[in-house]
């Protein structure tokens, strides 16, 4: 890297005749040709304005809005400031809330004592190279490349009550998505199966990653196998566990596509993304008190964000 | 809230568009369309805008949710009858009946169509108080053949007109009259004889009430017959309109007697859909359907010749049973149409028997709001809807259309389903709501 600025001088373009008389030249060494400084400029302002454009200003606006009662009806300037009123409801008043919360929570959990820790497991198992290993990753990856909201449909021929294949087969009356203390379980065996294929994937690349000579050295030491993926394996791959984390809760946040084909995420399957669509998306304008569940959101998803950025930033430090 | 209109929409619903096979050029428009949206408030890029200025008023806009092919078809006859008696050329927009739901704020806010597919009911006088609409009231002037119930249903807060119908559907209850013969079965009177009925069903192995609230809305239709019933139509409107309490004793009562029925209904109602409910009785497992006339949808041959109703029973003697949900689809003029004299002659056309006939020979599964239409082609089943609409005394368009859509979207689907789920909290339940509906309506 110390030679690059060499290098730029000696391609340093000296400006066309033209431009010459507008001055400027030879007062400062420039590093980078006009050519290049445009190009690094644009680099640098086109992403920022998306960046800006589609992430900070709507995060931005939400957090506003979620102090209003803006019905997406007449002029910004109309737009009524109620304080903190939209939270004071979802707290008190709305009972959809509590049971999103918890359903979050829950969603969170089984991806991370289950679902999580089984892709990583098959992940290990995949590594070793068994017989067909291709087969049984593209097999269990396949899921992932499928929508979760074909997912959705495909769950839905097997759990429906009266027509579904899981009580056509066993005879049963169990009512899989109707039933609030069911569906649930239903859904996250429908989201676990996809999540476990992510999950093993990632693991998998990490794993590859890791170098055999470790293993070796383990090996020759007398160490077992379990206590070589414990005790040598598992540390090394620090950045991959984190990133393993940081996808999980991501995923347990922002599930929706699965609930919402299923029932728009009502009765028993509230999570806090489908209150947020119920709220703002269509004819039905709450766009403030949807603003302050999402706002709430982003504060939670902030919490693991920051957790993320910070590890990743004392990661790049050492 | 939206309702599927036919089954093909609603089959469409359940796939995901990546399965449906969503092709690339319609991908496209999508996102082109949606750049628009963002971009203008408007829905779709509209294909008149050099025809409108000079004002000559030699052509009108259309906006239309009818994006079924059949009902397109419909549309596009009807407005080809409008050209042939005015000389008038309509542009048709049709988009996506529930993009066109789901946008109608920024719509209406942007720039609209001249004319444009709504329905009666709050939805309607809620646009029309926000000052969205055209008034209509001199083409009312021009309009014959509507009942004054049609009319109640077509005005706004103001008492001006803002909508002119076209067709309609009643919610009434549905049975299979080879079961009732077979059984001897009688059309009951009165909420007892409703009872007894459905006591003697279960005798026989029946599910009394086919029952289905997975989407949420069927059950709006339960609640609204039995408070139509037991406290009148003019409560009922009020209390959607928010100005009655939901934890007062006469809502407590609705709830009550609906607990009283519940058994009767066939049970997990919340994991099935109206199409699988119908099928029940289809399959002669239910006795009896409350449901909109598109249950027919899932009727075909001579099982739909097989297929029957009569209106909800009598809860209340001096209340009576002539009131119904028949929600009305039309037609409403933007509020500041280009052409004015234009929108407002198609709007007289649309609401003429003349484009009712139309709709009558090219669709046999509406029924047409001008009872001056010639109906000779009807089914046996859309005569005798028709003459229980013609009948009623009130008419009322359905909970997520007489009251504000964020209200019975958010808070009263979760709760009846809630209700549903667990009938004996009655009161803890109207309480919630209640708090909820007077943040909503207050804000």
């Amino acid at each position: 890297m110390s030679d690059l600025p060499l290098i730029q001088a000696d391609r340093a373009v000296p400006p066309p005749a033209a431009t010459t008389t507008k001055g400027g030249r030879g007062r400062r060494l420039r590093l980078l040709s006009r050519t290049d400084r445009v190009v690094i400029t644009l680099m640098v302002l086109v992403p920022l304005l998306l960046v800006a454009g589609l992430v900070w200003l709507p995060a931005v606006a939400t957090v506003l809005l979620s102090g209003t009662n803006w019905d997406g009806i007449g002029p910004i300037s109309e737009i009524e400031w109620v304080g903190v009123k939209n939270y004071d409801d979802v707290v008190n008043i709305y009972p959809p809330f509590v049971p999103a919360v918890q359903n979050n929570l829950l969603w969170l959990a089984a991806l991370f004592v289950v679902a999580t820790p089984f892709g990583m497991f098959l992940a290990v198992l995949l590594d070793k190279e068994i017989r067909g290993s291709r087969f049984y990753q593209t097999a269990l990856y396949l899921p992932v490349v499928l929508s979760l909201a074909l997912i959705g449909f495909v769950w839905q021929l097997i759990y429906s009550r009266d027509q579904g294949l899981l009580n056509g087969v066993f005879g049963g009356e169990t009512d899989w998505y109707g039933d609030p203390n069911v569906n649930i379980w239903a859904v996250l065996v429908a989201a676990g199966w996809r999540h476990v294929g992510y999950i093993m994937l990632l693991y998998l690349a990490g794993l590859k990653g890791v170098d055999p000579s470790l293993r070796e050295a383990a090996a020759v030491d007398g160490s077992s196998e379990t206590s070589t993926f414990f005790r040598v394996v598992f540390p090394v791959m620090r950045p991959i566990n984190i990133i393993v984390l940081v996808v999980t809760v991501i995923e347990s946040l922002r599930a929706f596509d699965l609930v919402w084909v299923i029932n728009k995420g009502r009765n028993g399957l509230e999570l806090i993304s489908a209150l947020v669509t119920q709220n703002v998306v269509g004819e039905a304008s709450r766009i403030g008190f949807g603003s302050a569940l999402a706002t709430i959101m982003l504060a939670v998803s902030l919490v693991f964000i920051t957790i993320y950025l910070w590890t990743v930033m004392r990661e790049g430090k050492r | 809230m939206s309702r599927p209109r036919s089954q093909a929409e609603y089959l469409a619903r359940l796939v995901p568009p990546s399965v449906a096979g969503l092709n690339r050029r319609s991908l496209l428009a999508g996102a082109a369309g949606a750049g628009a949206l963002l971009g203008t408030g408007l829905l779709a890029g509209c294909g008149d805008s050099d025809s409108g200025s000079g004002g000559d008023a030699k052509s009108v806009s259309l906006g239309s949710n009818q994006s079924d092919p059949k009902p397109k078809d419909v549309v596009a006859k009807v407005m080809d009858g409008f050209k042939t008696s005015s000389g008038v050329t309509v542009n048709i927009n049709t988009v996506d009946h529930n993009t066109f739901q789901e946008n109608i704020n920024n719509y209406l806010q942007g720039k609209p169509d001249d004319v444009f597919t709504w329905f009666a009911g709050y939805r309607m006088r809620f646009f029309a108080a926000k000052g969205l609409a055209g008034d209509l009231s001199d083409v009312w002037g021009k309009l014959d053949g509507y009942s004054e119930a049609f009319k109640k249903a077509s005005t706004g807060d103001d008492g001006k007109q803002y909508f002119v119908p076209a067709s309609y559907y009643p919610w009434a209850v549905f049975y299979r009259k080879s079961v009732w013969q077979q059984r001897g079965y009688q059309v009951p009177k009165t909420l007892d004889d409703l009872n007894t009925l459905g006591a003697q069903m279960k005798k026989d192995g029946l599910n009394p009430i086919a029952f289905a609230d997975k989407d949420g809305w069927p059950a709006m239709g339960t609640f609204d017959i039995l408070n139509l019933r037991i406290n009148g139509y003019q409560f009922h409107i009020d209390l959607m309109a928010g100005k009655e309490a939901w934890t007062s004793d006469k809502v407590k009562k609705v709830f009550d007697t609906w607990a009283g029925l519940l058994p009767l209904h066939q049970p997990d109602s919340l994991g099935r859909t109206w199409q699988e409910a119908a099928q029940s009785l289809q399959q002669k497992k239910s006795g009896m359907y409350l449901l909109g006339l598109f249950v027919g949808q899932q009727f075909s041959g001579a099982d739909l010749e097989d297929l029957d109703f009569f209106t909800f029973p009598e809860v209340d003697s001096t209340i009576g049973a002539k009131a119904l949900d028949a929600p009305i689809d039309g037609y409403m003029m933007a509020r500041k149409p280009k052409s004015k004299d234009a929108a407002e002659k198609l709007l007289t056309y649309l609401g003429s028997k003349e484009a009712a006939d139309i709709t009558v020979k090219n669709d046999p599964s509406t029924l047409v709001a001008n009872s001056g239409a010639n109906t000779g082609a009807y089914t046996a089943l859309q005569k005798k809807a028709a003459e229980l609409v013609g009948s009623a005394t009130e008419i009322a368009q359905f909970l997520d259309r007489d009251t504000r859509p964020d209200f019975a979207s958010t808070v009263m689907i979760p709760a009846l389903q809630q209700f549903i789920k667990d009938p004996k909290d009655i009161s803890g339940l109207l309480t919630s709501i209640e708090n909820q509906k007077k943040s909503i309506f207050t804000s």
